[in-house]
């Protein structure tokens, strides 16, 4: 895993140095190009190929989680602009499936950033966290579409 | 291209940041409007700082606006966290329409199981 990430970053250094351009866009391409070139290199190791799906997964979970951000940040804009209120604001206990200080940081972060929702607490085991949640029209729906949509792919990330 | 996202990102960036100035005058209570106005040093921070990270393509430029960014997006949201926390602790009371508060019975079951120190 990290062995093929820094052979990823040493790729895309030797890469930028025989092209000589210090711009953003050869960086990415050797950073891609590299990428593809180590796949094919360690395709047949199976103790190897772990990197090679995370990379993905990563940045799936970026587009999949600015997308969500711009979908609440619409609600939320509808309710500011518009003179009366379509909200119903509600406090809900989200049972975690995150273990680790890191992973419920990582978790809450996550919550905090996507708008329209804030954790206030968490309890005492460190099982359960509490939400406040300003769109909130059917609690299961909610629960259920937090814990697949983000909670799933980040612990699949960051584990 | 590279104009283009220049473009895009500050726009987004400047209405992320309007909005949620709006939302404080707007919002009816203390809980919703902290939910908008946290995203709005980070959002709208954070596109505006990629933004001018294109706009210059400068070495330095993009290693101090990155690191504002890592440090904006661990900081604020526990900042929220801890005054949320705060706030719903003190008493700051939700808004009258609001549907379910599942905190309110676990906090007063901590409350009664704790024996008192006075």
């Amino acid at each position: 895993m990290l062995q093929n990430f820094l052979l990823n970053i040493l790729l895309t250094f030797v890469w930028v140095a025989l092209t000589g351009q210090l711009d953003y866009s050869n960086f990415v391409f050797g950073y891609t190009m590299g990428f593809f070139i180590l796949w094919m290199v360690n395709r047949s190791v199976k103790a190897n190929t772990e990197y090679f799906y995370r990379v993905p997964k990563i940045f799936a979970f970026i587009i999949l989680f600015f997308y969500d951000l711009l979908k609440a940040n619409y609600e939320v804009t509808k309710d500011v602009i518009t003179p009366n209120y379509n909200m119903k604001p509600g406090i809900v206990k989200y049972q975690m499936e995150a273990k680790t200080d890191f992973e419920i940081t990582m978790l809450a972060n996550m919550i905090a950033l996507t708008p329209g929702t804030v954790v206030i607490d968490l309890s005492k085991d460190k099982r359960s966290m509490y939400i406040h949640v300003m769109y909130l029209a059917n609690k299961e729906e909610f629960i259920r579409r937090l814990s697949n949509r983000i909670e799933k792919k980040l612990l699949e990330i960051i584990r | 291209m590279n104009d283009l996202l220049i473009m895009i990102l500050s726009t987004l960036g400047a209405i992320f940041i309007l909005i949620a100035s709006f939302g404080i005058v707007k919002m009816p209570d203390f809980y919703s409007r902290l939910s908008i106005t946290i995203k709005a040093a980070t959002l709208g921070i954070g596109c505006i700082l990629i933004a001018a990270v294109l706009y210059f393509s400068d070495f330095s430029v993009t290693t101090k606006a990155l690191a504002i960014i890592f440090f904006l997006f661990i900081t604020s949201p526990v900042a929220g966290f801890l005054i949320s926390k705060v706030a719903y602790v003190t008493g700051t009371k939700l808004w009258d329409k609001s549907i379910m508060d599942e905190l309110k019975d676990d906090l007063e079951e901590d409350v009664s199981n704790k024996p008192k120190k006075h």
